[in-house]
Protein backbone atom coordinates (compact mmCIF):
# COMPACT_ATOMS: atom_id res chain seq x y z
CA UNK A 1 0.00 0.00 0.00
CA UNK A 2 1.08 3.54 -0.59
CA UNK A 3 2.25 5.46 2.38
CA UNK A 4 0.08 8.06 4.07
CA UNK A 5 -3.39 7.56 2.69
CA UNK A 6 -4.92 4.27 3.71
CA UNK A 7 -8.10 2.91 2.23
CA UNK A 8 -11.15 3.63 4.30
CA UNK A 9 -14.73 2.76 3.65
CA UNK A 10 -17.98 4.10 4.97
CA UNK A 11 -20.37 1.45 6.33
CA UNK A 12 -22.88 2.76 3.80
CA UNK A 13 -20.67 1.61 0.92
CA UNK A 14 -19.74 -1.61 2.66
CA UNK A 15 -23.41 -2.43 2.99
CA UNK A 16 -23.82 -2.11 -0.79
CA UNK A 17 -20.78 -4.26 -1.53
CA UNK A 18 -21.97 -7.05 0.77
CA UNK A 19 -25.63 -6.56 -0.24
CA UNK A 20 -26.24 -6.48 3.48
CA UNK A 21 -29.32 -5.59 5.49
CA UNK A 22 -29.03 -3.23 8.44
CA UNK A 23 -30.30 -4.72 11.70
CA UNK A 24 -29.78 -1.71 13.94
CA UNK A 25 -28.17 1.73 14.27
CA UNK A 26 -28.73 2.56 10.60
CA UNK A 27 -28.17 6.21 11.43
CA UNK A 28 -24.48 5.51 12.06
CA UNK A 29 -23.59 4.22 8.61
CA UNK A 30 -21.44 7.27 7.92
CA UNK A 31 -18.76 5.77 10.16
CA UNK A 32 -15.63 4.60 8.42
CA UNK A 33 -13.66 1.41 8.80
CA UNK A 34 -10.14 0.67 7.70
CA UNK A 35 -9.70 -3.02 8.38
CA UNK A 36 -11.70 -6.20 8.53
CA UNK A 37 -11.45 -9.31 10.70
CA UNK A 38 -13.40 -12.46 9.88
CA UNK A 39 -13.60 -15.00 12.70
CA UNK A 40 -15.85 -17.18 14.80
CA UNK A 41 -13.40 -17.35 17.68
CA UNK A 42 -13.84 -14.49 20.12
CA UNK A 43 -10.38 -14.85 21.66
CA UNK A 44 -8.86 -14.59 18.20
CA UNK A 45 -10.85 -11.46 17.57
CA UNK A 46 -9.74 -9.97 20.89
CA UNK A 47 -6.13 -10.85 20.16
CA UNK A 48 -5.85 -9.52 16.64
CA UNK A 49 -8.52 -7.06 15.73
CA UNK A 50 -7.57 -3.39 15.57
CA UNK A 51 -9.78 -0.60 16.83
CA UNK A 52 -12.14 0.99 14.26
CA UNK A 53 -12.57 -2.10 12.14
CA UNK A 54 -15.36 -4.39 10.99
CA UNK A 55 -15.99 -7.87 12.39
CA UNK A 56 -17.42 -10.49 10.04
CA UNK A 57 -18.72 -13.50 11.95
CA UNK A 58 -21.11 -16.42 11.84
CA UNK A 59 -21.77 -16.20 15.58
CA UNK A 60 -24.87 -14.34 16.70
CA UNK A 61 -24.94 -14.43 20.51
CA UNK A 62 -24.67 -11.24 22.61
CA UNK A 63 -21.02 -11.95 23.44
CA UNK A 64 -20.20 -10.90 19.90
CA UNK A 65 -21.34 -7.38 20.74
CA UNK A 66 -19.53 -7.48 24.10
CA UNK A 67 -16.36 -8.54 22.35
CA UNK A 68 -16.79 -5.79 19.80
CA UNK A 69 -17.33 -3.27 22.58
CA UNK A 70 -14.15 -4.24 24.43
CA UNK A 71 -12.04 -4.18 21.28
CA UNK A 72 -13.55 -0.90 20.00
CA UNK A 73 -14.87 -2.51 16.84
CA UNK A 74 -16.97 -0.13 14.75
CA UNK A 75 -19.56 -2.55 13.40
CA UNK A 76 -20.41 -6.25 13.08
CA UNK A 77 -21.72 -8.02 9.98
CA UNK A 78 -23.18 -11.53 10.26
CA UNK A 79 -22.53 -13.83 7.31
CA UNK A 80 -24.68 -16.45 5.56
CA UNK A 81 -27.89 -14.59 6.31
CA UNK A 82 -27.68 -15.29 10.03
CA UNK A 83 -30.25 -13.53 12.16
CA UNK A 84 -28.95 -12.61 15.63
CA UNK A 85 -30.85 -13.12 18.88
CA UNK A 86 -33.07 -10.22 19.98
CA UNK A 87 -30.77 -9.72 22.96
CA UNK A 88 -27.78 -9.23 20.67
CA UNK A 89 -29.57 -6.45 18.81
CA UNK A 90 -30.71 -4.84 22.05
CA UNK A 91 -27.16 -4.76 23.38
CA UNK A 92 -25.82 -3.31 20.12
CA UNK A 93 -28.48 -0.60 20.11
CA UNK A 94 -27.49 0.43 23.63
CA UNK A 95 -23.87 0.65 22.46
CA UNK A 96 -24.82 2.49 19.24
CA UNK A 97 -23.04 -0.23 17.29
CA UNK A 98 -24.37 -0.92 13.80
CA UNK A 99 -25.20 -4.58 13.06
CA UNK A 100 -25.59 -5.87 9.51
CA UNK A 101 -26.37 -9.22 7.99
CA UNK A 102 -25.38 -10.50 4.55
CA UNK A 103 -26.51 -13.56 2.63
CA UNK A 104 -22.95 -14.03 1.36
CA UNK A 105 -20.57 -16.58 2.84
CA UNK A 106 -17.59 -15.61 4.98
CA UNK A 107 -15.24 -16.32 2.08
CA UNK A 108 -17.21 -14.30 -0.44
CA UNK A 109 -17.64 -11.40 2.01
CA UNK A 110 -13.94 -11.22 2.80
CA UNK A 111 -13.07 -11.53 -0.89
CA UNK A 112 -15.30 -8.68 -1.96
CA UNK A 113 -14.01 -6.33 0.74
CA UNK A 114 -10.40 -7.23 0.01
CA UNK A 115 -10.95 -6.50 -3.66
CA UNK A 116 -12.30 -3.07 -2.72
CA UNK A 117 -9.01 -2.26 -1.01
CA UNK A 118 -9.76 -3.03 2.61
CA UNK A 119 -7.16 -4.93 4.53
CA UNK A 120 -6.91 -7.51 7.23
CA UNK A 121 -6.21 -6.67 10.85
CA UNK A 122 -3.00 -8.65 11.13
CA UNK A 123 -1.23 -6.93 8.25
CA UNK A 124 1.16 -4.26 9.40
CA UNK A 125 -0.10 -0.77 8.68
CA UNK B 1 -24.51 43.39 -14.89
CA UNK B 2 -21.50 41.29 -14.06
CA UNK B 3 -18.91 43.15 -12.03
CA UNK B 4 -19.41 40.41 -9.50
CA UNK B 5 -17.21 38.23 -11.61
CA UNK B 6 -14.11 40.28 -10.89
CA UNK B 7 -11.46 38.33 -9.04
CA UNK B 8 -10.58 39.23 -5.46
CA UNK B 9 -8.30 42.23 -5.52
CA UNK B 10 -5.45 40.49 -3.69
CA UNK B 11 -4.00 39.60 -7.07
CA UNK B 12 -3.16 36.09 -6.00
CA UNK B 13 -3.95 33.29 -8.37
CA UNK B 14 -6.86 31.47 -6.74
CA UNK B 15 -5.68 28.12 -8.02
CA UNK B 16 -2.58 28.59 -5.95
CA UNK B 17 -4.21 28.66 -2.56
CA UNK B 18 -6.70 25.96 -3.41
CA UNK B 19 -3.75 23.60 -3.27
CA UNK B 20 -3.46 24.18 0.45
CA UNK B 21 -6.81 22.50 0.90
CA UNK B 22 -7.13 19.92 -1.78
CA UNK B 23 -3.71 19.25 -3.19
CA UNK B 24 -4.37 16.04 -5.10
CA UNK B 25 -0.86 14.72 -4.86
CA UNK B 26 -0.13 15.57 -1.28
CA UNK B 27 0.38 12.28 0.49
CA UNK B 28 -0.07 13.45 4.05
CA UNK B 29 -3.54 14.48 5.11
CA UNK B 30 -3.47 17.29 7.59
CA UNK B 31 -6.14 17.97 10.17
CA UNK B 32 -7.51 20.86 8.09
CA UNK B 33 -7.81 18.64 5.05
CA UNK B 34 -9.77 16.15 7.09
CA UNK B 35 -12.01 18.86 8.44
CA UNK B 36 -12.91 20.37 5.07
CA UNK B 37 -14.24 16.98 4.03
CA UNK B 38 -15.89 16.24 7.36
CA UNK B 39 -17.64 19.58 7.90
CA UNK B 40 -20.68 20.50 5.83
CA UNK B 41 -21.48 23.85 4.27
CA UNK B 42 -24.29 24.13 6.83
CA UNK B 43 -21.73 23.89 9.65
CA UNK B 44 -19.98 27.06 8.54
CA UNK B 45 -22.64 29.22 6.84
CA UNK B 46 -24.30 32.29 8.30
CA UNK B 47 -27.90 31.52 9.04
CA UNK B 48 -29.46 34.90 9.70
CA UNK B 49 -29.30 36.30 6.22
CA UNK B 50 -29.70 39.97 5.48
CA UNK B 51 -31.54 40.30 2.18
CA UNK B 52 -32.49 43.12 -0.14
CA UNK B 53 -35.19 43.44 -2.80
CA UNK B 54 -34.72 44.28 -6.49
CA UNK B 55 -36.18 47.72 -5.83
CA UNK B 56 -33.89 48.65 -2.95
CA UNK B 57 -31.79 51.56 -4.20
CA UNK B 58 -28.00 51.46 -4.47
CA UNK B 59 -27.76 54.32 -1.99
CA UNK B 60 -29.80 52.35 0.54
CA UNK B 61 -27.58 49.33 -0.09
CA UNK B 62 -24.58 51.19 1.27
CA UNK B 63 -26.30 51.69 4.60
CA UNK B 64 -27.41 48.02 4.73
CA UNK B 65 -23.88 46.74 4.08
CA UNK B 66 -22.33 49.17 6.53
CA UNK B 67 -24.81 48.65 9.36
CA UNK B 68 -24.58 44.85 9.14
CA UNK B 69 -20.85 44.75 8.37
CA UNK B 70 -21.43 42.49 5.39
CA UNK B 71 -20.04 42.51 1.87
CA UNK B 72 -23.12 41.45 -0.08
CA UNK B 73 -26.68 40.17 0.11
CA UNK B 74 -29.00 37.87 -1.78
CA UNK B 75 -31.75 39.78 -3.56
CA UNK B 76 -35.18 38.33 -2.82
CA UNK B 77 -38.51 38.78 -4.55
CA UNK B 78 -41.68 36.98 -3.45
CA UNK B 79 -39.71 34.46 -1.36
CA UNK B 80 -37.44 33.61 -4.30
CA UNK B 81 -33.82 34.57 -4.75
CA UNK B 82 -33.47 36.56 -7.97
CA UNK B 83 -29.84 37.65 -7.67
CA UNK B 84 -26.91 38.68 -5.52
CA UNK B 85 -25.60 42.18 -4.95
CA UNK B 86 -22.10 42.69 -3.57
CA UNK B 87 -19.84 45.46 -2.37
CA UNK B 88 -17.89 45.12 -5.63
CA UNK B 89 -21.08 45.97 -7.53
CA UNK B 90 -21.53 48.94 -5.24
CA UNK B 91 -17.98 50.20 -5.79
CA UNK B 92 -18.31 49.84 -9.56
CA UNK B 93 -21.51 51.84 -9.45
CA UNK B 94 -19.90 54.50 -7.25
CA UNK B 95 -16.87 54.67 -9.51
CA UNK B 96 -19.01 55.08 -12.61
CA UNK B 97 -20.50 58.25 -11.09
CA UNK B 98 -23.95 57.28 -12.37
CA UNK B 99 -27.18 58.33 -10.71
CA UNK B 100 -28.88 56.24 -8.02
CA UNK B 101 -30.76 53.22 -9.35
CA UNK B 102 -32.50 50.09 -8.05
CA UNK B 103 -30.35 47.09 -7.16
CA UNK B 104 -31.88 44.98 -9.94
CA UNK B 105 -29.92 46.98 -12.52
CA UNK B 106 -26.56 46.13 -10.98
CA UNK B 107 -27.01 42.71 -9.39
CA UNK B 108 -25.68 39.39 -10.66
CA UNK B 109 -28.60 37.26 -11.77
CA UNK B 110 -26.84 34.06 -12.69
CA UNK B 111 -25.99 33.06 -9.16
CA UNK B 112 -23.82 30.12 -8.19
CA UNK B 113 -25.19 28.37 -5.11
CA UNK B 114 -24.19 25.59 -2.71
CA UNK B 115 -26.30 22.89 -1.13
CA UNK B 116 -26.28 22.88 2.67
CA UNK B 117 -25.20 19.24 2.94
CA UNK B 118 -22.21 19.47 0.59
CA UNK B 119 -18.78 19.14 2.21
CA UNK B 120 -17.02 22.40 2.95
CA UNK B 121 -14.31 21.58 0.42
CA UNK B 122 -16.84 22.06 -2.41
CA UNK B 123 -17.56 25.60 -1.23
CA UNK B 124 -13.84 26.37 -1.06
CA UNK B 125 -13.41 25.06 -4.58
CA UNK B 126 -16.32 27.05 -5.95
CA UNK B 127 -15.29 30.28 -4.23
CA UNK B 128 -11.83 29.91 -5.70
CA UNK B 129 -12.99 28.98 -9.16
CA UNK B 130 -15.60 31.69 -9.55
CA UNK B 131 -13.82 34.38 -7.59
CA UNK B 132 -17.09 35.27 -5.86
CA UNK B 133 -16.91 36.47 -2.30
CA UNK B 134 -20.03 34.66 -1.12
CA UNK B 135 -22.32 31.83 -2.14
CA UNK B 136 -25.98 31.50 -1.18
CA UNK B 137 -26.77 28.16 0.46
CA UNK B 138 -29.85 26.21 -0.55
CA UNK B 139 -31.58 23.39 1.31
CA UNK B 140 -31.54 20.43 -1.06
CA UNK B 141 -34.99 19.19 -0.06
CA UNK B 142 -37.03 22.39 0.02
CA UNK B 143 -34.97 24.37 -2.49
CA UNK B 144 -35.16 27.30 -0.07
CA UNK B 145 -32.38 29.77 0.68
CA UNK B 146 -31.23 29.01 4.23
CA UNK B 147 -27.85 30.71 4.53
CA UNK B 148 -24.88 32.36 2.95
CA UNK B 149 -21.25 31.33 3.06
CA UNK B 150 -18.08 33.39 2.65
CA UNK B 151 -14.38 32.57 2.88
CA UNK B 152 -14.37 34.36 6.22
CA UNK B 153 -17.09 32.06 7.58
CA UNK B 154 -15.11 29.00 6.47
CA UNK B 155 -11.88 30.16 8.05
CA UNK B 156 -13.66 31.11 11.25
CA UNK B 157 -15.37 27.73 11.49
CA UNK B 158 -12.16 25.80 10.82
CA UNK B 159 -10.21 27.75 13.41
CA UNK B 160 -12.97 27.28 15.93
CA UNK B 161 -13.12 23.55 15.30
CA UNK B 162 -9.35 23.21 15.57
CA UNK B 163 -9.43 25.11 18.82
CA UNK B 164 -12.15 22.84 20.24
CA UNK B 165 -10.21 19.72 19.32
CA UNK B 166 -7.05 21.12 20.78
CA UNK B 167 -8.95 21.97 23.94
CA UNK B 168 -10.41 18.45 24.20
CA UNK B 169 -6.97 16.95 23.82
CA UNK B 170 -5.74 19.27 26.59
CA UNK B 171 -8.53 18.21 28.95
CA UNK B 172 -7.72 14.60 28.19
CA UNK B 173 -4.11 15.13 29.07
CA UNK B 174 -4.98 17.08 32.17
CA UNK B 175 -7.31 14.45 33.54
CA UNK B 176 -5.01 11.56 32.81
CA UNK B 177 -1.94 13.03 34.40
CA UNK B 178 -3.36 15.19 37.15
CA UNK B 179 -6.25 13.27 38.56
CA UNK B 180 -4.19 12.18 41.54
CA UNK B 181 -2.18 15.32 42.03
CA UNK B 182 -4.82 17.11 44.06
CA UNK B 183 -5.15 14.21 46.46
CA UNK B 184 -2.70 14.12 49.34
CA UNK B 185 -1.46 10.82 50.66
CA UNK B 186 1.53 8.50 50.57
CA UNK B 187 -0.39 5.95 48.63
CA UNK B 188 -3.41 6.86 46.55
CA UNK B 189 -5.64 4.50 44.63
CA UNK B 190 -9.15 4.52 43.31
CA UNK B 191 -10.75 1.11 43.75
CA UNK B 192 -13.98 -0.32 42.38
CA UNK B 193 -15.35 -3.84 42.43
CA UNK B 194 -18.00 -5.81 40.53
CA UNK B 195 -19.24 -9.32 41.09
CA UNK B 196 -19.38 -11.87 38.30
CA UNK B 197 -22.06 -14.55 38.21
CA UNK B 198 -20.90 -18.03 37.26
CA UNK B 199 -22.45 -19.95 34.35
CA UNK B 200 -24.62 -16.97 33.40
CA UNK B 201 -23.56 -16.14 29.87
CA UNK B 202 -26.28 -13.55 29.35
CA UNK B 203 -24.54 -11.16 31.73
CA UNK B 204 -20.97 -12.13 30.97
CA UNK B 205 -19.00 -9.01 30.15
CA UNK B 206 -21.05 -6.58 32.21
CA UNK B 207 -18.33 -6.12 34.82
CA UNK B 208 -15.67 -5.42 32.19
CA UNK B 209 -17.99 -3.11 30.31
CA UNK B 210 -18.45 -1.10 33.51
CA UNK B 211 -14.71 -1.09 34.15
CA UNK B 212 -14.08 0.19 30.64
CA UNK B 213 -16.53 3.07 31.06
CA UNK B 214 -15.06 4.09 34.39
CA UNK B 215 -11.51 4.13 33.01
CA UNK B 216 -12.73 6.21 30.05
CA UNK B 217 -14.32 8.69 32.42
CA UNK B 218 -11.10 8.98 34.36
CA UNK B 219 -9.55 10.24 31.15
CA UNK B 220 -7.09 7.38 30.78
CA UNK B 221 -5.56 7.01 27.33
CA UNK B 222 -7.88 5.06 24.98
CA UNK B 223 -5.16 2.54 24.14
CA UNK B 224 -4.64 1.74 27.83
CA UNK B 225 -8.38 1.50 28.39
CA UNK B 226 -8.70 -0.92 25.48
CA UNK B 227 -5.98 -3.21 26.81
CA UNK B 228 -7.44 -3.18 30.32
CA UNK B 229 -10.92 -3.91 28.96
CA UNK B 230 -9.78 -6.85 26.80
CA UNK B 231 -7.76 -8.41 29.64
CA UNK B 232 -10.56 -7.98 32.14
CA UNK B 233 -13.13 -9.36 29.70
CA UNK B 234 -11.12 -12.52 28.95
CA UNK B 235 -10.73 -13.10 32.70
CA UNK B 236 -14.40 -12.43 33.31
CA UNK B 237 -15.42 -14.95 30.64
CA UNK B 238 -13.20 -17.57 32.30
CA UNK B 239 -14.89 -16.93 35.64
CA UNK B 240 -18.31 -17.30 34.00
CA UNK B 241 -17.35 -20.48 32.17
CA UNK B 242 -15.25 -22.40 34.68
CA UNK B 243 -16.47 -21.25 38.11
CA UNK B 244 -19.60 -20.46 40.11
CA UNK B 245 -18.70 -16.81 40.37
CA UNK B 246 -16.17 -14.31 41.58
CA UNK B 247 -15.19 -10.66 41.67
CA UNK B 248 -13.28 -8.18 39.55
CA UNK B 249 -11.56 -5.44 41.48
CA UNK B 250 -9.82 -2.61 39.69
CA UNK B 251 -7.46 -0.28 41.46
CA UNK B 252 -6.32 2.80 39.57
CA UNK B 253 -3.07 4.26 40.84
CA UNK B 254 -1.18 7.30 39.57
CA UNK B 255 1.07 5.17 37.38
CA UNK B 256 -0.78 1.91 36.85
CA UNK B 257 -4.04 0.01 36.84
CA UNK B 258 -4.23 -3.21 38.84
CA UNK B 259 -7.03 -5.64 38.07
CA UNK B 260 -7.68 -8.55 40.43
CA UNK B 261 -9.94 -11.33 39.24
CA UNK B 262 -10.74 -13.78 42.03
CA UNK B 263 -12.98 -16.81 42.08
CA UNK B 264 -13.69 -19.71 44.41
CA UNK B 265 -14.01 -22.22 41.60
CA UNK B 266 -12.31 -25.52 40.84
CA UNK B 267 -8.85 -24.00 40.36
CA UNK B 268 -6.30 -24.89 37.70
CA UNK B 269 -4.15 -27.97 38.34
CA UNK B 270 -1.36 -27.02 35.94
CA UNK B 271 -1.03 -23.26 35.52
CA UNK B 272 1.85 -23.52 33.04
CA UNK B 273 -0.20 -25.76 30.81
CA UNK B 274 -3.22 -23.47 31.04
CA UNK B 275 -1.02 -20.59 29.91
CA UNK B 276 -0.05 -22.39 26.69
CA UNK B 277 -1.74 -21.14 23.54
CA UNK B 278 -4.47 -23.54 22.43
CA UNK B 279 -4.85 -25.39 25.74
CA UNK B 280 -8.50 -25.53 26.70
CA UNK B 281 -10.88 -27.66 28.73
CA UNK B 282 -13.92 -25.78 27.46
CA UNK B 283 -17.00 -27.89 26.81
CA UNK B 284 -19.11 -27.97 23.69
CA UNK B 285 -21.62 -25.27 24.75
CA UNK B 286 -18.75 -22.89 25.42
CA UNK B 287 -17.25 -23.54 21.98
CA UNK B 288 -20.61 -22.88 20.39
CA UNK B 289 -20.52 -19.41 21.91
CA UNK B 290 -17.21 -18.69 20.19
CA UNK B 291 -14.95 -19.33 23.20
CA UNK B 292 -12.64 -22.19 24.11
CA UNK B 293 -9.77 -21.55 21.72
CA UNK B 294 -7.32 -21.66 24.61
CA UNK B 295 -6.18 -18.14 23.84
CA UNK B 296 -7.72 -16.19 26.72
CA UNK B 297 -4.83 -16.29 29.19
CA UNK B 298 -2.33 -15.72 26.36
CA UNK B 299 -4.34 -12.68 25.38
CA UNK B 300 -4.39 -11.34 28.91
CA UNK B 301 -0.63 -11.69 29.12
CA UNK B 302 -0.26 -9.84 25.85
CA UNK B 303 -2.41 -6.94 27.06
CA UNK B 304 -0.79 -6.72 30.48
CA UNK B 305 2.53 -5.18 31.45
CA UNK B 306 2.71 -7.79 34.21
CA UNK B 307 0.50 -10.74 35.11
CA UNK B 308 0.36 -13.11 38.06
CA UNK B 309 -1.75 -16.26 38.13
CA UNK B 310 -2.11 -18.22 41.34
CA UNK B 311 -4.51 -21.14 41.54
CA UNK B 312 -5.29 -23.87 44.05
CA UNK B 313 -7.37 -26.86 43.06
CA UNK B 314 -10.79 -26.86 44.77
CA UNK B 315 -10.04 -23.48 46.35
CA UNK B 316 -10.01 -21.01 43.49
CA UNK B 317 -8.01 -18.86 41.14
CA UNK B 318 -6.43 -15.43 41.61
CA UNK B 319 -5.38 -13.51 38.56
CA UNK B 320 -3.63 -10.16 38.92
CA UNK B 321 -3.09 -7.92 35.92
CA UNK B 322 -0.96 -4.75 35.91
CA UNK B 323 -1.16 -2.16 33.17
CA UNK B 324 1.16 0.87 33.12
CA UNK B 325 -0.85 4.00 32.56
CA UNK B 326 1.97 5.71 30.73
CA UNK B 327 2.93 2.84 28.44
CA UNK B 328 0.97 3.80 25.33
CA UNK B 329 3.29 2.07 22.87
CA UNK B 330 1.68 -0.51 20.59
CA UNK B 331 1.95 -3.81 22.40
CA UNK B 332 3.88 -6.66 20.90
CA UNK B 333 2.02 -9.45 19.17
CA UNK B 334 1.16 -12.63 21.01
CA UNK B 335 3.97 -15.18 20.90
N1 LIG C 1 -10.81 -19.04 36.50
C1 LIG C 1 -10.54 -20.30 36.11
N2 LIG C 1 -10.88 -21.35 36.85
C2 LIG C 1 -10.62 -22.60 36.45
N3 LIG C 1 -10.00 -22.90 35.31
C3 LIG C 1 -9.60 -21.90 34.51
C4 LIG C 1 -9.86 -20.56 34.87
N4 LIG C 1 -9.33 -19.77 33.90
C5 LIG C 1 -8.80 -20.60 32.97
N5 LIG C 1 -8.95 -21.88 33.34
C6 LIG C 1 -8.43 -23.06 32.61
O1 LIG C 1 -7.40 -22.65 31.74
C7 LIG C 1 -7.71 -23.01 30.40
C8 LIG C 1 -7.17 -21.97 29.45
O2 LIG C 1 -7.87 -20.76 29.62
P1 LIG C 1 -7.90 -19.68 28.47
O3 LIG C 1 -8.73 -18.54 28.91
O4 LIG C 1 -6.51 -19.41 28.07
O5 LIG C 1 -8.59 -20.45 27.28
P2 LIG C 1 -10.10 -20.88 27.12
O6 LIG C 1 -10.95 -20.17 28.10
O7 LIG C 1 -10.16 -22.35 27.14
O8 LIG C 1 -10.42 -20.38 25.65
P3 LIG C 1 -10.58 -18.87 25.17
O9 LIG C 1 -10.22 -18.00 26.31
O10 LIG C 1 -9.66 -18.74 24.02
O11 LIG C 1 -11.98 -18.71 24.77
C9 LIG C 1 -9.21 -23.16 30.38
O12 LIG C 1 -9.64 -24.04 29.36
C10 LIG C 1 -9.48 -23.73 31.76
O13 LIG C 1 -9.22 -25.11 31.79
MG1 LIG D 1 -10.80 -18.06 28.31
Amino acid sequence: MTKGLRNKMKLEQLKEILQAKVLCCGDHLDREIEMVCGSDLMSDVLAFIKADSLLLTGLTNPQVVRTAEMAEITAVCFVRGKQPHAETIKLAEARKMPLLTTGLSMFESCGRLYREGLHSCDETK
Amino acid sequence: MKPNESKPSSGADPSENSGAFAGPDSTRYTKIQELVYELKVSDAMMRNIITTTPDTSMSELREILRANRISGTPVMEGGKMVGVISIEDFIMWLGSGKADCPIKEKMTTEVDTMYANEPLVHAIGKLDKTGYGRLPVIDRQSGKLIGIITKGDIIERLLHKLEIEYHEEEIHRYRASHIFEDIIGDKVALTFQSSVKGKDFSRAGEASSGLKKTLERLGIHPQIVRRAAIASYEAEINVVIYTDGGTITASVQPDKIRIDVNDTGPGISDVDKAMQPGYSTASEWVREMGFGAGMGLVNIKKCADKMELVSTVDKGTHLRIYIDINNTQEHSKAG
